[in-house]
């Protein structure tokens, strides 16, 4: 395995009640690199999204992060203090709280009862809510609550939440989904942005999206990778057409 | 102090009432003659200082309902086992005036012919003792009962119904004269508190003022948690506990935080309760009586604290007013109110202010 290997899941299985979700999946993402998985439906997508966050625990098969951290013995909590951050796929922000008060909630730092009771945030991690409300484009809706946001917005947010964890991976679920045009080009040139300084994943179903993003693609499709390669090469692939305009 | 009640409007109207009232109704009570239209009589100061004791459970309530989305529909076992600590200690407090003038034993157990005092009623003699019970014993139960549902990630309408048999279930047990709290008569007759009488008017007066701190240092406390990150955590674990979760934050720490401090306040409410009625016995622990609860925070107002106080303490003046006059349609009263709250007032009497639940 190369050094700049972040993540690497090696011959992971799991089966929910004889169906095989997962079967013998091998994926790996350097860092720095900006990826698509794509897959139609029951490809295995989210439940590969699931063992990463330690969600769902595979029946076989290792999965390890930035090289010797083993993801299958760590909580979501844990998955996500070590540096891993996860997008759902329907916006999820905390409705009741304002804009400030959902990227101050996802600063990283410690996160024991005993420590947000006694503390609020210092001045880098006030610094760093300007930074990151600046990067996702809401610097002026700080004092708004989520709930009035767009569609479009409480994505935006919700990634922004992601990076105030200051995540080496961020695993993006359909980030576009229900975007208009101008939306999905804001949201391309954010994550592109980001890919480099982070690793980032990103699960769509948006081919146009995809293409936008020209990165490396992976092609899931019972529980296992089809294909991987560029955008083009991808389409080209006859197992790939097959499986997307059926036989 | 000042600043926990910053934005807080219906917070600074309902705890300076309160502070006047903790001030005036002693006064009007013990320097006016009895004829004066302006006096208090002690029955009165009493059944308010009751209504306080509800309005401290309803404040608990609130915490892990309004705040943290836990539906408790057995929060009056946590009030109950402070009500039964206080009472322990008020029967050791009664020394050989008892029935049977046994100066060893409370006068259940000289009935039932028991020839020692069981070991866990040791040390209720002294007041610090029973104090430690009045928040370990609620704050223990609470810890258990975290412990395993949350880490089970028991939740909704489950754990709604999980903590009914909690407190179901103690009801059936303290109901057991073999288990050592006075069976179903509970514990009553009880004569001294702290050296004081307990009937006397004077002791009565501290009892209310007692009360009625207890309330206010509750509600500055609730207030300083739901003011804290740690607040929105909670908040933001009730709304979107999986976001929470994969934001890094261990769920169960904070709802079992919650909940322990939670009981902690209700057993304190039961602990102030008992001397101002004069008994407790196992009818504390009945469902209905958290489902009571309930309604004065739904009608109050969910998630704002005051809310709370202000529907406990309206639901029982009510209360004791309709069921002065008509007697028998209290219950149907309740029923509508609770009903006409949930269609025109979804947010409580608080709501007429603010009409969202935000923290």
């Amino acid at each position: 395995m190369s050094n700049e290997t972040l993540l690497y899941m090696d011959s992971v299985s799991v089966s929910f009640d004889g169906f095989k979700a997962i079967n013998d999946l091998d994926f790996y993402v350097a860092e720095g690199e900006l990826r698509c998985v794509i897959g139609p439906n029951g490809a295995g997508k989210t439940t590969m999204m699931d063992i990463i966050t330690g969600k769902t625990r595979p029946d076989t098969g290792s999965v390890t992060f930035a090289q010797d951290i083993d993801l299958l013995k760590l909580s979501e909590p844990e998955v996500a203090q070590i540096g891993i951050g996860r997008k759902f796929q329907k916006p999820t922000v905390f409705e009741a709280l304002s804009v400030f008060e959902n990227l101050e909630l996802a600063a990283a730092g410690d996160r024991s009862p005993m420590a947000t009771l006694r503390f609020g945030l210092n001045a880098d991690q006030r610094g760093r809510v300007d930074e990151v409300a600046y990067i996702i484009g809401l610097s002026d809706r700080l004092n708004d609550a989520a709930q009035v946001l767009s569609h479009g917005q409480k994505q935006w947010l919700e990634i922004g939440m992601l990076l105030m964890q200051k995540p080496r991976l961020l695993l993006i679920d359909e980030p576009v989904a229900g975007m208009t045009h101008q939306e999905m080009d804001k949201t391309g040139q954010l994550l592109s942005d980001l890919a480099g300084e982070h690793t980032v994943v990103v699960v769509e179903h948006d081919m146009d999206f995809v293409r936008s993003l020209n990165s490396r693609v992976t092609v899931l499709h019972q529980g296992r990778v089809l294909a991987e390669g560029d955008m083009r090469s991808v389409q080209n692939n006859r197992e790939v057409v097959k499986v997307y305009l059926g036989e | 102090m000042m600043s926990l009640l910053r934005g807080d409007r219906g917070g600074q109207v309902v705890l300076s009432i309160l502070l006047a009232a903790t001030i005036v109704l002693p006064l009007l009570n013990l320097t006016l003659p009895e004829l004066h239209p302006l006096h208090v009589s002690t029955y009165q100061l009493n059944l308010f200082g009751k209504y306080l004791c509800y309005a401290l459970l309803a404040m608990s309530v609130d915490l892990v309902w309004g705040y943290m989305g836990f539906l408790t529909l057995g929060h009056g076992a946590f009030f109950g086992l402070g009500g039964y600590a206080m009472g322990m200690y008020l029967m050791r407090q009664v020394g050989d005036r008892g029935v049977y003038g046994n100066a060893e034993l409370p006068d259940f157990m000289v009935f039932l012919d028991w020839q020692e005092l069981p070991w866990f009623w040791w040390g209720f003699d002294h007041f610090p003792v029973a104090l430690i019970a009045i928040f370990l014993v609620p704050g223990l139960l609470a810890f258990l009962f975290g412990w395993f549902a949350f880490r089970s990630r028991v939740n909704g309408v489950y754990l709604s119904i999980i903590s009914q048999a909690m407190t179901y279930a103690l009801m059936l047990t303290f109901f057991r004269n073999e288990f050592g709290f006075g069976g179903n008569n509970g514990l009553t007759d009880f004569k001294d508190i702290l050296g004081f009488s307990i009937n006397a008017q004077g002791t009565r007066v501290g009892l209310f003022i007692a009360s009625s701190l207890a309330v206010i240092a509750s509600y500055l406390l609730c207030r300083a948690i739901v003011k804290s990150r740690a607040g929105r955590v909670v908040v933001a674990i009730r709304d979107e506990e999986n976001r929470a979760r994969f934001l890094g934050y261990r769920v169960e720490s904070y709802q079992l935080f919650v909940l322990v401090v939670s009981a902690m306040i209700a057993g304190v409410a039961g602990a102030l309760y008992v001397p101002q009625v004069g008994i407790i016995n196992p009818g504390e622990f009945s469902p209905l009586n958290s489902i009571e609860i309930v309604i004065w925070v739904a009608i109050g107002g969910r998630a704002t604290l005051y809310g709370a106080v202000v529907g406990a303490l309206l639901i029982s003046f009510s209360k004791s007013w309709f069921t002065a006059v008509f007697p028998e349609y209290w219950i149907f009263a309740l029923g509508a109110l609770f009903v006409l709250s949930t269609l025109y007032l979804p947010y409580g009497v608080a709501g007429f202010k603010r009409n969202r639940v935000t923290v």
